[in-house]
């Protein structure tokens, strides 16, 4: 498979940041940017790196298993992360959360019939003294209400 | 970018260029005794640059408090391998948020944090390794490397020493555990995030097996103004063996969430009032967790308390990482628990059985005592499973998990109790012959 040029420079630049013999160390890296350009752990992702760091498909696999960013299954296009961990739950967040899936007529990893909108419940994503708060795909929102919530999947459903 | 309004109460050592134009850009920051430090330090022998984080009372800010100069002290200079620098920035406990600030804000402090690490103990090589949802830090971080790079202060032969530095990002991809030490050099070098035995420590073996000095992003950035103020000054600002300022992300039910940098051995009462406004709404205030949420809670009339580490360690608790979470007199400490213990049973990796099965059975035990359907010997079973799995694990996740609930328990039994099912007379079943 290819990818953009512009992930084929980051790559290339990657695998030159460990010490030889150690490519390996770029794999949780080009997995995660790999993903953000593909859209899942796709098998051929899985292929494909397997072949650029001489590491076994099955050892990859290992790896995405274990990290939570990691994901084999497409998600939607806004992928909204509504962290309900302590901070956020003081102010809310499992509230915003029961709203959203409401909102959205789905569940915890779900994804609407037009692949628009998924939705995740998180663990803390740094952001609790400006709470609750969300990231749609990176992109971070803090003091988040059921208010500010409506006209963002307004505006998010203009743009597309 | 600023999140919250900085208060009159800060010290603003390692915050000062918070809010200037263009904070995160190398031509600011040298405007304002960027390098300072590293200059000196490039004039020093590397000894005497340990001698002076000794003198700082600097502690590490990822949790455990461990004096940052002895840390580096360990590091075997002699030896022949390459040693290396590796940034904690996986900030993944519960209620901390002031990495994220420190590396958006000021990204070049970090990068002379390093390189005076490097230069302290012979590394050229260096890593921050960065939880995966920072990406847009990550953006900032490259950028900072790429002019440092541009202006002789990494690379080969920097500002003509002959000293070698490169940094580099690493992101990692949503995992708690993978703010451990060891379980983050295993993720460094593209594996599960699982704990290695220790000893050795990362000071002697760590990244690709060799000698590491690793810190917290805080710890970092501390260490511009240790070199350039002087080591003394710095610890000046703390109490007796905590030196220094240190960043709290106060978050919770305070009118003023946010993150604050005050001088360590702050009182708690008082960073709630003066700095958080006071408790929300007027109302009174029940209970703190004083530094993340692996640490035990402390209760409204624990937290009369001087924030440093030894006098919360006194106190009941730990210091942790800064993240204070302010609880109020209507806040559900079965709810508390369940969600704290719901997070680490998702983040424990099982690689050992105490962790991975205790945290699973406190899970369980915890949701049916929340949910009316426990039993009165469930309060205790708790106690007892977390007592159990406390120093019984590979990585101190387990203990992280065990010690906060062991406090939630003792300290607020009588919710737990509140909890339990109303005796229902049981029917005796008609005998249908
Ligand atoms: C489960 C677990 C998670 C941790 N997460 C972090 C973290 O996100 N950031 C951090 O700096 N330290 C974290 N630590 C502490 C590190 O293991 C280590 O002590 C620290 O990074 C050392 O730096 P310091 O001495 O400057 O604090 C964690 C520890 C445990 C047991
Ligand atoms: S608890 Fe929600 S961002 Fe930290």
């Amino acid at each position: 498979m290819t990818f953009s040029p512009e992930l084929e420079a980051k790559f290339a630049r990657l695998v030159t940041h460990y010490p030889p013999g150690r490519e390996r160390a770029a794999l949780i890296p080009m997995l995660l940017f790999a993903q953000d350009e593909v859209g899942a752990i796709t098998p051929e992702v899985v292929q494909e790196i397997s072949r650029r760091l001489k590491v076994s498909p099955l050892e990859i696999e290992e790896v995405v298993s274990y990290y939570s960013m990691l994901h084999k299954e497409p998600r939607g296009r806004y992928h909204f992360q509504v962290c309900t961990n302590i901070s956020c739950m003081l102010l809310g967040g499992a509230e915003l959360f029961e709203y959203l899936k409401e909102k959205l007529g789905i569940d915890n990893h779900g994804v609407t019939p037009d692949g628009l909108f998924s939705l995740e419940e998180v663990e803390c994503i740094g952001a609790c003294s400006w709470a609750p708060a969300l990231q749609v795909n990176y992109d971070y929102h803090h003091w988040v209400t059921r208010e500010r919530l409506d006209r963002l999947i307004e505006d998010l459903r203009k743009v597309s | 970018m600023l999140y919250n309004e900085p208060h009159p109460l800060e010290v603003r050592v390692l915050t000062r260029r918070f809010g200037l134009p263009n904070s995160q850009s190398i031509d600011t920051y040298l405007a304002t005794d960027g390098y300072v430090g590293f200059r000196k330090a490039l004039e020093m022998p590397p000894e005497r640059i340990i001698e002076e984080v000794k003198i700082s009372n600097l502690r590490g800010r990822g949790g455990a408090g461990f004096p940052a100069g002895l840390k580096w002290s360990f590091v075997p200079r002699e030896s022949p391998k390459p040693k290396y620098v590796v940034v904690n920035a996986d900030e993944g406990e519960p209620g901390t948020c002031k990495d994220r600030v420190l590396m958006e804000n000021d990204p070049h402090q970090l990068l002379e944090g390093m390189l005076i690490a490097a230069r302290a103990v012979g590394a050229e090589t260096g890593y921050i390794y960065i939880r995966g949802e920072y990406r847009y830090i990550i953006e900032i971080l490259d950028r900072a490397i790429e002019e440092a790079y541009a202006r002789g202060y990494l690379g080969r032969n920097i500002l003509g020493t002959g000293m070698n530095f490169d940094v580099y990002t690493h992101t990692g991809a949503g995992s708690y555990e993978c703010g451990e030490e060891s379980a983050l050099l295993e993720s460094l070098e593209g594996k599960r995030g699982q704990p290695r035995i220790r000893p050795p420590f990362p000071a002697v073996s760590g990244a690709f097996g060799c000698p590491t000095v690793l810190n917290n992003v805080e710890t970092f950035c501390a260490v511009p103004a240790i070199l350039r103020d002087g080591g003394a000054a710095f610890a000046a600002l703390g109490t007796p063996r905590n030196g220094g300022t240190r960043l709290f992300a106060l978050s919770g039910h305070v009118n003023r969430p946010g993150v604050y940098e005050l001088p360590m051995g702050f009182n708690l009462l008082r960073m709630i009032e003066e700095v958080g406004g006071g408790i929300r709404g007027g109302r009174k205030l029940k209970a703190v967790i004083p530094g993340g949420t692996s640490c035990p809670i402390l209760k409204a009339e624990e937290c009369d308390v001087a924030m440093d580490f030894d006098s919360v360690a006194k106190a009941g608790s730990m210091l942790g990482s800064g993240g204070v979470i302010v609880m109020d007199e209507t806040t559900d400490m079965v709810k508390v628990a369940v969600r704290v213990m719901r997070f680490y049973q998702h983040e424990s990796c099982g690689w050992c059985v105490p962790c991975r099965e205790g945290t699973i059975w406190l899970r369980k035990i915890l949701e049916r005592l929340d949910a009316g359907r426990g039993q009165p010997s469930d309060i205790d079973l708790v106690a007892e499973i977390s007592r159990n799995m406390l120093g019984r694990t590979f990585c101190p996740l387990g203990d992280a998990a065990a010690m906060p609930t062991i406090s939630y328990v003792q300290k607020f039994r009588e919710e737990f109790e509140a909890r339990l099912p109303k005796k229902v007379a049981v029917e005796t079943p008609l005998v249908v012959v």
